[in-house]
């Protein structure tokens, strides 16, 4: 495969690294000169030192036969115009953007980057997982048309669900609960699951059905800062 | 009608002062409040500290209001990325983003916001003034379905049905 990354900050330098070890012909581009000299010194003549958002340079690079382009500089902006470039002006078949701020991957996803990696929502669920928080949990996002994401929701002494069989919950449209972890083992939600204090809840859910899931998994009121 | 400028340089600050004078309302952004001061103090409209990229910010601004929308910073993709949501997250009728790329300045107009290249512009201007014929390249391009048409937009910035995994937009 031909993967076009574009930033070589530490994550486009180890990525462009990882690449080239696992025999894909890649190209990396960094604007910064002094950088892209000192990348390609230490792994040979395949660094572009131009600025990867512009349409010249991206040509150059061979943009327009790359299979891949993995935009992943330390700004939003600029990985979303890199990807927009690539996807519309060179017909890059797949786009992928490091995303940094959470709040923008909603709007790259809208506006047609195939792929979104959130080094801060990651470690965010990450910490979320370790310490008991009255929100629910976004495991993964399930990407495509449907908007679907895969929610955790921990059972607490105070979730209107204790004693209540799946069934009766009311779980909205568009929600599945599929799962309960209890004591560490986790078996299939039927309807006649009763959930108990200490549960964890696996659902499937569009994004919108989330506040109506988490008050009738976990309650109305908020106990922790949302995302 | 309202308009949203994002970045007071010279040319977002003249911009604000004379839609304001001409009675329009105007909110203008930008990250560093001493920009503010190329406004003249007859300015009656909301300077707001903030990032032209943020959601929250672009809502204080009253971007769901706003007829048109002015994205004139030092930077092509921060302007970008403000027009997009301006038009695509506020619903704005107008949205233009100033950039420096020619490039980029087609791609996005076949995208599907107005754009405005000051490198065409000035090289034009100062072709024509030594008697040269410039590049033709129009002065705003506006995207081919007129600002209006939102489904159009929103058509052409998504990725066709089944451009998932093993297929390919190419051709298009």
């Amino acid at each position: 495969m031909f993967v076009l990354v574009v930033g070589g900050g530490r994550v486009g330098y180890y990525l462009t690294r990882e690449l080239i070890q696992s025999g894909h012909e890649v190209v990396l581009m960094e604007k910064d000169r002094a950088r892209a000299t000192q990348i390609a010194d230490e792994i040979g003549s395949i660094v572009i030192p131009h600025d990867g958002c512009e349409g010249k340079y991206l040509a150059e690079a061979g943009a327009n036969r790359a299979d891949v382009v993995a935009a992943v500089t330390g700004d939003d902006e600029d990985n979303l115009v890199i990807c927009q470039m690539a996807k519309h002006h060179f017909d890059v078949p797949k786009t992928i953007a490091r995303v940094n701020n959470p709040a923008n991957e909603a709007l790259f996803e809208h506006l047609g980057v195939d792929d979104q990696i959130s080094p801060t929502r990651m470690i965010l669920a990450s910490i979320e997982q370790e310490i008991p928080v009255r929100e629910l949990l976004h495991l993964a996002a399930l990407g495509g048309e449907g908007d679907l994401e895969l929610i955790e929701a921990q059972i607490d002494d105070r979730s209107p669900a204790i004693g209540r069989a799946a069934q009766d919950l009311g779980v909205p449209n568009g929600c599945s609960l599929f799962a309960v972890i209890r004591g560490g083992v986790a078996t299939p939600v039927g309807s006649d699951t009763v959930l108990r204090q200490g549960d964890k809840v696996l659902a499937i859910g569009r994004r919108e059905c989330e506040a109506e899931l988490r008050e009738q998994l976990i309650g109305a009121e908020i106990g922790a800062p949302g995302l | 009608m309202k308009v949203v400028i994002v970045g007071c340089g010279r040319v977002g600050a003249l911009l604000a002062a004379t839609f304001a004078a001409a009675g329009h309302n105007v909110s203008i952004i930008d990250t560093s409040t001493t920009a503010f001061e190329r406004l003249p103090s007859s300015f009656r409209g909301d300077a707001i500290r903030g990032n032209g990229t943020d959601e929250a910010v672009l809502r204080r601004a009253g971007a769901q209001d706003c007829d048109l929308f002015l994205a004139l910073t030092e930077g092509d993709n921060r302007n970008v990325m403000s027009a997009q949501l301006a038009a695509e997250v506020f619903g704005a009728r107008k949205s233009v983003a100033k950039l420096n790329d020619p490039v980029r300045a087609e791609a996005y107009a076949e995208l599907g916001i107005a754009t405005i290249c000051r490198t065409s512009l000035m090289a034009d201007a100062i072709l024509a003034f030594a008697g040269l014929a410039g590049s033709g390249a129009p002065v705003i391009r506006v995207p081919s379905g007129g600002h209006d048409d939102a489904a159009q937009l929103h058509d052409a910035l998504l990725p066709e049905p089944g451009a998932g995994a093993g297929s390919t937009t190419r051709g298009r």
